[in-house]
């Protein structure tokens, strides 16, 4: 195997224009690298001869110099993501054998624009889930193991094939959806590049809907630069979507100066918690260090309302989720129960869904209806939409104090044990996502960069929460931060 | 608050997930436990306070109302589990 599956979306960009090498080449890599990793359980279907031809003709547009950045890249998609004729599931039973007849916005942008598909990528089950444990094709093995351990490690989630594909060099970049962190803890859980952009940036037309205020799709990449581009193809405004922007995008790469002299970086001390592992809090120093060295400034904020955005969530996107898979009933698509003599419409419902749906996605779906139940709407439904409310104005506020970007770790600690969690009460499992539903809730981008490793060796994330609609000054700070964290690790292979 | 062994029945029938009668009482346990962790939020004063119901301030656009799309029923039964004649075929709703 040739080192082609290695290269950053940047790099195999610039060797296919210079002819150094050619998209099929590189995607044959991939295919090569993902054929050897299936331990991994990273992809739930493969699409290698569609992306043979994908790549064939990117590299005949390559040679005529009509190459947009993407042309020619391989890439693996999110299961979230519908795609014309290509099995799009969720990662759940009750969407088996669902092949959309369309496709995705995001999507077919990536294949107007030349991008190859490899395949999708295993995901909880409707993103439900921080560990990759809940999907109907099993857990996402971690390609990182801790220092003389082979006990087997979640890539995080929701997001989790995506993030232990990249990781492990199995496609040049990724597909990656985040509602309360999907995209940004398990990036942070395999040492990669995540961004979940601003609320409305990217169209959710055609991606499976979980929590539809909070569902945001973003790359997931081996760089920030990376990132830049694949973000930009992925963003835009869509008639299809009612709350996709009307903006014009920006160049993002070309805002990658790296000069951050003069920005004010705002440190929350809500994000402080008790226990956190000093590890976390020492990265979190070292972050601080470096954005001042690159001529930032380190300013001590409040977001007082912090505490209140995990059960906030907790009450909302289940409340939302209850109301969109009310779909799945198995009349229009995926599965259907057997059904007994005598069963009628109700039990073809419910049964459906008892066998459809797994035990986290039913356990969500209940707590939506009993939040949104008549008696209870306003006791939490509403409650929890003030709350949200007054999150968002935290972040207001501190913007309009001048702050340009907000500094917090991206998870509370590193990867762990797949299985470990599996004993534990449902709310523990939540407090993954503590750092990162806050930056849902208020609708802000925020990003991912990994800076370090913990004591077993597995590598540890940033998170740069922006201003909304300013991806590109985000982008830009991050790089610094990439910049000076020179975090170059890698997964040793033992798969 | 708690929610009992009948909460559970009545919010799974709510929810159309068929859930067996021995598993109720693990249900309502879970569900209340969740329900738990919620209560925090009753230590926000949230009085006067405006419930987000869009996430960016924007108008939502309007388009003509004509039709733009349609007319390919076989595609959208493509994924029925069950269909005839280009209907949607489900058990017997009306006796």
């Amino acid at each position: 195997m040739a080192e082609l599956s290695k290269l950053t979306i940047a790099e195999a960009r610039d060797k296919m224009r210079a002819g150094e090498v050619t998209s099929l080449e590189v995607t044959q890599d991939c295919i090569d690298a993902i054929e050897t990793a299936d331990v991994l359980n990273a992809y739930s279907t493969k699409t290698f001869d569609a992306a043979r031809a994908q790549a064939s003709a990117a590299d005949t547009r390559i040679a005529k110099g009509d190459a947009p950045d993407l042309c020619g890249i391989p890439l693996g998609i999110k299961d979230l993501f519908c795609t014309k004729g290509v099995a799009s599931q969720a990662a759940s039973n009750i969407l088996d054998g669902f092949k959309p007849e369309y496709e995705s916005t995001i999507t077919q942008g990536l294949w107007d624009r030349g991008a190859v598909m490899l395949g999708k990528m295993n995901m909880d089950e409707f993103a439900m889930g921080s560990s990759n444990e809940t999907s109907v094709y099993g857990p996402v093995v971690s390609p990182w193991r801790r220092a003389g351990s082979t006990k087997e490690l979640t890539p995080g989630g929701s997001s989790g094939g995506s993030a232990a594909s990249v990781a492990a060099d199995l496609a040049l970049g990724a597909l990656g959806t985040d509602t309360g962190g999907s995209i940004r803890q398990p990036a942070a859980f395999t040492g990669i590049v995540g961004i979940k952009p601003t609320y409305g940036r990217c169209s959710r037309w055609g991606v499976v809907a979980f929590a539809s205020s909070l569902d945001q799709a973003g790359p997931m990449t081996k760089s920030v630069r990376d990132a830049a581009i694949l973000l930009e193809a992925m963003c835009g405004h869509d008639p299809k979507d009612s709350t996709s922007a009307d903006l014009a995008v920006p160049n993002f790469e070309a805002a990658l100066s790296g000069d951050i002299k003069g920005k004010k970086i705002g440190i929350p001390k809500e994000y402080r918690l008790d226990g956190m592992p000093d590890e976390i809090e020492k990265l979190w120093a070292e972050g601080r260090d470096m954005l001042r060295d690159a001529g930032a400034e380190i300013v001590d904020i409040s977001l007082p309302h912090t505490k209140y955005a995990l059960p906030a969530y907790y009450v909302i996107a289940p409340a939302e989720a209850s109301s969109n898979l009310a779909r799945y009933d198995g009349v229009r698509y995926g599965r259907r129960a057997q059904l007994q003599d005598g069963d009628g419409i109700d039990e073809m419902y419910s049964r459906t869904r008892a066998q459809g749906f797994g035990h986290e996605v039913q356990r969500r779906v209940m707590i939506g209806t009993y939040v949104l139940s008549a008696g209870f709407y306003d006791a939490y439904y509403r409650r929890a939409q003030r709350v949200r409310t007054l999150i968002k104005q935290d972040f207001e506020q501190v913007f309009q104090a001048g702050i340009d970007a907000i500094l917090t770790p991206t998870t509370p600690s590193a990867a762990f044990g797949l299985g470990e969690m599996a004993d534990v009460d449902p709310v523990q499992m939540y407090l993954n996502d503590v750092f990162t539903v806050t930056v849902n809730l208020a609708g802000l981008p925020g990003i991912s960069v990994p800076t370090g490793l913990d004591k077993d060796g597995l590598p540890l994330g940033l998170q740069l929460i922006g201003r909304p609609w300013e991806e590109a000054d985000l982008l830009n700070s991050a790089y610094a931060l990439e910049s000076a964290a020179g975090f170059v690790s890698k997964p040793d292979r033992w798969w | 608050m708690s929610i009992d062994k009948d909460t559970a029945r009545r919010v799974a029938h709510l929810a159309r997930i068929e859930v067996p009668e021995a598993e109720l009482e693990t249900l309502a346990g879970e569900l209340s436990n969740i329900l738990g962790f919620m209560e925090q939020l009753n230590e926000v004063d949230v009085e006067g306070v405006t419930p987000m119901t869009s996430v960016t301030p924007m108008e939502l656009k309007r388009r003509a109302d004509v039709v733009t799309d349609g007319g390919y029923a076989d595609k959208i039964l493509s994924n029925a589990p069950d269909s005839r004649e280009g209907f949607f075929a489900v058990p017997k709703v009306v006796e």
